[in-house]
């Protein structure tokens, strides 16, 4: 039996937090991020949750907290925005570097200078080679599921990495939408009973996070957290399956909507994917070849699934919401190129959009494929929607 | 047709920044009232005058006065204000900033620009919460106040702003509330005039959040309870100022000493090298 409940985004990433139950959170606010921890926080104060609630001085506090109680063997999460998580930074390598399976609601907002407080992907964009697998959310019911799975990944045996659910600030966050949930005995079953790995409160067996590691050792480290990085990949899509039998609900490394036959192709991942499926819609009804492919896991990055599923495209058209600022193109696009290197003759075109908040409607979706139409391509990416 | 007078404050405002956003009955804007009288009365140049603020309510002073102005990240008010102070020393820096900028997230920027005495002024509006972001407890939260991520009351003890100050280091201060204008204004232009690192809290009224949470009542009852409950104690002991929920609130001018700033040390050791 499931429960069915008009929920926001925050409410979403709440409930994935009361259902899941963590030990520890630490967290500090930022908007857009703060109702999600406004509703755990009732949760805690209710005692509807035995988790330990901290509510820290800054993020770059929320993080360390998060990384000490991981790794004393706790089950642990927190949430962030933006300029929050940009303070984190530097506690973000560290908790993948010394493998705790964190899991953390990213709740997408742009970054300063200047202040904006809507979504964008520039925060998690440039996190992305932190070491954290990075899961994408088009709507409120895949912020629920896709928490639920995150924690899964992330205790894996084989992965043991922090994850991060990313979800676009206000249009998802501040959005009311249907969401099914499960029965929190079922995700309690589902990702069952945490058993943390060399826990510091195993007084039996001590260990020792985070001391020197230079020139004899510290190489092979970050090799085993590449290693940790690519063996995700399959871990993705086993929880997924099994996520399948429990809920009904499908996921993948990325969803192929009428993308499989089309010629022109859209790459595009979070809340516009929603937007681009309603222009493929109305362009495929009035007879035209065009397909998306809405990316959700960004890291481990699918190379391999996106060269195969992109083979038979004439134009692609990858979508950024975060500007790569470095005179090539947005990250979606620079790895996606990469990836189609030598491997696809598809003419690949980048389009930045949507930053700081700024509205992205059907038209704008539609010109897209228009453009893949008309041949229209540069070498450096096209900016949708801006005043030049 | 009678053109309306311009009002004496205006040639301190961005005109077209204005209303304001800040709701009414907030202390924000009255506390800077006081600071534009103050740099009257203090007779600075306003072109020689830098506003620096962090990020919540109080952080939108910076986009509001016609001066040089920075609005910048959360907490990192003061060490923008110490760049502008060093880099030129002929300005008075001033940073207008709320309690959870101030002393959460950039307490160690507020504890150590004070222990290095450096010269700029910090004016703080404490309303105990995190107003912008909707309400959340704060490291001076009062124990038992209720907010939005301490529904059941605050069980985390808060800071006393003045004595943190004074015991790090501040040659200057002070704290008052919005209904002590004249005080609060004097205060201010002391803090101005003051060289060194000079600190003076406003109690603010937080009517939005802070009094909807606590049933204090709107922005006229939380002055009364000022007016109630407010003791003047100039030259009290820092120690002694501790505000509680419900408490009699020591106001007045706590510290006011002299001694050489950061850029005298500094100076003092490299003049004639």
């Amino acid at each position: 039996m499931s429960t069915i409940l008009p929920l926001t985004g925050n409410e979403s990433g709440a409930e994935v937090m009361r259902q899941i139950a963590p030990d520890v959170v630490a967290a500090y606010p930022i908007t857009p991020q703060t109702e999600l921890m406004h509703r755990f926080a009732d949760y805690v104060a209710d005692g509807k949750v035995p988790t330990e609630l901290i509510l820290v001085e800054s993020e770059h506090s929320a993080m360390s907290a998060c990384v000490g109680a991981s790794a004393a063997g706790a089950r642990v999460m927190t949430a962030t925005s933006s300029q929050g998580m940009a303070l984190m930074w530097e506690i973000l390598y560290i908790a993948a570097a010394l493998r705790l399976p964190i899991v953390m609601p990213l709740v997408n907002r742009s970054l300063s200078a200047p202040i904006n407080i809507h979504c964008d992907h520039s925060d998690s964009m440039g996190a992305r080679d932190t070491g954290w697998l990075q899961l994408y959310c088009e709507n409120c019911q895949e912020i629920y599921d896709t928490g639920i799975q995150a924690m899964k990944i992330a205790e894996n045996k084989d992965v043991l990495l922090p994850v991060m659910v990313c979800y676009d600030g206000f249009i998802l966050s501040h959005t009311v939408e249907r969401v099914e949930l499960l029965e929190d005995h079922e995700v309690k079953g589902f990702i069952g009973e945490h058993i943390a790995d060399h826990p510091l409160l195993d007084v039996d067996n001590p260990v020792t996070y985070g001391p020197l590691d230079l020139q004899d050792f510290y190489f092979e480290h970050k090799r085993q957290e590449a290693e940790a990085m690519r063996n995700a990949k399959p871990v993705v899509l086993q929880v997924a399956e099994e996520y399948e039998v429990l809920s009904g609900r499908k996921y993948g490394l990325f969803e192929e909507y009428f993308s499989k036959d089309a010629e022109y192709i859209m790459v595009c991942l979070g809340s516009a994917a929603g937007t681009a499926k309603a222009a493929v819609d109305e362009l495929r009804a009035a007879g035209e070849n065009v397909g998306l492919l809405k990316l959700r896991v960004f890291r481990p990055f699918p190379a391999e699934e996106l060269v195969a599923a992109l083979a038979d495209a004439k134009r692609i058209a990858v979508m950024d919401r975060a500007d790569g600022v470095n005179s090539i193109g947005g990250p979606v696009f620079s790895e996606i190129r990469a990836a189609l290197y030598g491997r696809s003759s598809a003419k690949i075109s980048n389009y930045i959009y949507g930053l700081g908040g700024r509205d992205i409607d059907i038209e704008m979706m539609k010109s897209v494929f228009q453009d893949m139409k008309d041949g229209k391509y540069a070498e450096e990416a096209f900016y949708l929607g801006v005043r030049e | 047709m009678n053109q309306m007078p311009e009002h004496p404050l205006e040639r301190f405002l961005r005109m077209d920044r204005i209303p304001h956003i800040w709701c009414s009955g907030c202390g924000i804007g009255t506390a800077v009232t006081c600071f534009m009288k103050a740099l009257d009365e203090a007779e600075i140049d306003p072109d020689k005058v830098v506003v620096v603020s962090g990020i919540g309510c109080t952080g939108r002073v910076a986009g509001y006065v016609k001066f040089d102005s920075f609005h910048t990240t959360h907490g990192r008010a003061v060490p923008f204000a110490t760049g502008a102070k060093l880099a030129n020393p002929e300005l008075t820096v001033i940073v207008f900033s709320g309690d959870g900028d101030l002393f959460a997230i950039g307490g160690n920027h507020f504890i150590h620009a004070a222990r290095r005495n450096v010269d700029i002024k910090v004016f703080c509006i404490n309303n105990f919460i995190y107003g912008m972001t909707g309400g959340q407890v704060a490291p001076t939260t009062p124990l038992g106040a209720r907010t939005s991520t301490s529904p059941y009351g605050c069980f985390e003890p808060p800071f006393n702003l003045p004595y943190l100050a004074e015991s790090s280091g501040a040659v200057y201060v002070a704290r008052w509330t919005p209904l002590h204008i004249r005080r609060l204004t004097h205060s201010m232009a002391e803090a101005i005039t003051k060289k060194g690192f000079s600190f003076v809290e406003i109690v603010s009224p937080c009517p939005t959040v802070y009094s909807r949470y606590n049933r204090l009542g709107d922005g006229l009852d939380m002055i009364k309870y000022y007016r109630d409950n407010c003791r003047i104690e100039n030259w009290a002991d820092t120690k002694n100022v501790p505000m509680e929920m419900g408490s009699e609130i020591v106001v007045g001018k706590f510290v006011d000493i002299d001694k050489p700033t950061f850029l005298d040390y500094q100076r003092g050791q490299t003049d004639g090298k």
